[in-house]
């Protein structure tokens, strides 16, 4: 939902151009998450074995299904920007949205970070190879600037240059399986029967697994944050979105078994890069090759639109006052929420720096998991306030209320994942919500015009 | 109909500072964990043996697999020996959860008290009110 899009044909001041379409939906999400595919995911292995790494990956694939199924109704419904926001602020209350609008904004920004720092870390291992020593700074600050650049200057030309290099990153992973496997032709290199083991700590690492397992697809959500820039919001988001949970099924599947059949157990637990380092183990160097493009473009292609969506989140909370209003502004002549586009470099900038990839991976799955037991509760109300037929709902998701009770479900098996062996951190990312929510209480709130936190055409909630 | 709640302006120096706020809350909950972290174990003496891949359990499949990625014996010695440990401590789960429910059910009853102020400027006192 870029602000950037604010208006073309219809100049209202702080609107977003509909200038979107499935295919941008699909990019938008896919080209977050694919990343996840080239690196993260693999910390599951380590947490669980690789076993218990696929078993997370399809658990935790069920638990995005129910996401993409619920995110779909609500967001097809409340067609505007900020997305789970906006859900937020119009079905259960300021606070909470407040909440959800950081849970994106952080979200989004530990997971750019994270992109950027796997762009510095890779260019630093293949230098490596040559024999040289770099530096990965500059390269995180370029990569993190030039996307900004393009984000300031448009959501339709950044979403179109991350479906090519998304389509690039995922053909690559298709190209690597056919290769290595023998289904196009030749002999299989895979080893799975001499390195694969038994699971490592036993069905407790398998749950503890479920914690990176979510690495291979956080932020497909973020495909409802253009849902003010879609043109068919009804049509668009549910195909854009539950394509994109097709390719990345099907992605993490292939991406689990071709280095899983490279790689011993507790170096996979480990790499930076998994994907590359499949590439190199085949010998071949023309897929070294497209494996290197295939995670610099897939880093690159999530930090941009995790850069369109964390600024958008934020400037849709300024914009309501929930944050500093100046960041509410929007480019005079590209129609994007510039200022806070702007001021979201030097934060991931410095998260980069600090080279704590796993922590700051770890943010980023805690901000997207309260997100999602959000999003569990949040539809058992939207339900009950507007009742299906008292208004227009672009998409229904079947079989509710199974979707959000499994939601739930696997939410709190994803908490306990987190506890086990990063509870610290789980604790110290939970007192930063409760503090800020504190904050907002006592502070921020008195700022907000409470008459403008409802602005769909709905009647109003039954029970209010 | 009570009159709409008019916000006061802020300025330019409170902007400022609550957006300071945020940014010290978010660096702060990113470094604390580190603060936590016990101080590595200091290098033990040198009379340990030397490790090798028996000693690590790899099997001659996996001993390949290291050397292609160019992995030696000794670097992949602290990759192969770092476990997690999953021991659970009754009283740390427990304030974890405490946490989780306590947090979820603050924004939830404060959402609830907002959106009804929200609600009643919006749409009006509901009949009976």
């Amino acid at each position: 939902m870029s602000a950037t899009a604010m208006t073309a044909s219809a100049p209202q001041k702080n609107a977003l151009l509909k200038v979107l379409g499935p295919i941008h939906v699909w990019a938008l999400g896919v080209g977050i998450v694919l990343v996840g595919e080239y690196m993260g995911w693999n910390f599951s292995v380590g947490k669980g074995g690789a076993y218990g790494s696929l078993i997370a990956c399809w658990i935790v694939g069920l638990l995005y299904t129910c996401v993409a199924m619920i995110d779909s109704e609500v967001t097809s419904t409340v067609a505007a920007a900020g997305g789970q926001y906006t859900q937020a602020k119009h079905i259960v209350g300021p606070l909470m949205a407040f909440n959800v609008g950081l849970y994106l904004v952080m979200a989004y920004t530990m997971l750019e970070a994270a992109d950027a720092l796997v762009v510095g870390d890779l260019l630093k291992t293949v230098a490596g190879q040559y024999g040289a020593a770099l530096d990965t700074r500059p390269f995180v600050v370029l990569t993190i600037a030039v996307l900004a650049w393009l984000n300031y200057r448009g959501v339709f030309m950044t979403l179109t240059v991350n479906f090519v290099i998304t389509a690039f990153a995922f053909v690559a992973i298709i190209l690597l399986f056919f290769s290595v496997s023998g289904v196009g032709g030749g002999e299989s290199i895979l080893r799975h029967s001499e390195l694969l083991t038994d699971l490592p700590y036993g069905w407790i690492g398998v749950l503890a697994a479920l914690q990176f397992g979510m690495w291979y697809y956080l932020g497909i959500e973020g495909t409802c944050q253009a849902a003010e820039e879609v043109r068919s919001p009804g049509r668009s988001i549910p195909l854009g979105t539950m394509g994109g949970m097709i390719t990345l099924l099907i992605a993490a599947t292939l991406t689990w078994y071709i280095c899983a059949g490279l790689m011993p157990w507790e170096y996979l637990g480990q790499a930076v890069t998994p994907l590359y380092d499949a590439g190199r183990l085949t010998g071949s160097l023309e897929l070294e090759v497209i494996l290197f493009i295939g995670t610099i473009f897939s880093a690159v292609a999530s930090a941009n639109g995790c850069i369109n969506d964390a600024s958008r989140a934020w400037f849709s909370m300024a914009r309501d006052r929930y944050m500093p209003q100046w960041f509410g502004a929007v480019h005079p002549r590209y129609r994007t929420p510039y200022r806070a586009i702007l001021f979201l470099i030097p934060i991931a900038v410095s998260f980069a720096f600090t080279g704590l990839l796993d922590q700051v991976i770890t943010f980023s799955i805690l901000s997207g998991l309260l997100g999602y037991t959000f999003m569990s509760f949040n539809i058992v109300r939207f339900r009950k306030l507007w009742p299906l037929g008292s208004i227009h709902r672009g998409y229904v998701h079947p079989f509710h209320p199974v979707p959000c009770i499994l939601l739930g479900l696997l939410c709190a098996a994803t908490y306990f994942a987190t506890y086990l062996g990063y509870g610290t951190t789980l604790l110290s990312i939970m007192a930063f919500y409760i503090l800020i929510s504190v904050w907002f209480v006592l502070r921020r709130y008195q700022y907000v015009r409470r008459g403008d936190q409802f602005t769909m055409p709905w009647p109003r909630p039954r029970g209010y | 109909m009570s009159k709409p709640y008019e916000p006061p302006v802020q300025s330019a120096a409170g902007q400022f500072f609550d957006t300071l706020v945020v940014l010290v809350l978010v660096f702060a909950s990113l470094m604390a964990p580190l603060m936590f972290k016990a101080a590595p174990a200091a290098a033990e003496a040198g009379d340990k043996p030397a490790p090798t891949w028996e000693s690590l359990n790899q099997t001659p499949a996996m001993v390949e697999q290291w050397d292609k990625l160019g992995v030696k014996v000794d670097a992949a010695a602290p990759m192969v020996a770092n476990r997690f440990d999953y021991t659970i401590e009754p009283l740390s789960l427990l304030l974890t959860v405490a946490v989780l429910v306590g947090y979820f059910v603050f924004v939830l009853r404060t959402s609830d008290r907002e959106y009804r102020e929200v609600i009643r400027e919006r749409f009006g006192s509901a009949k009976g009110n």
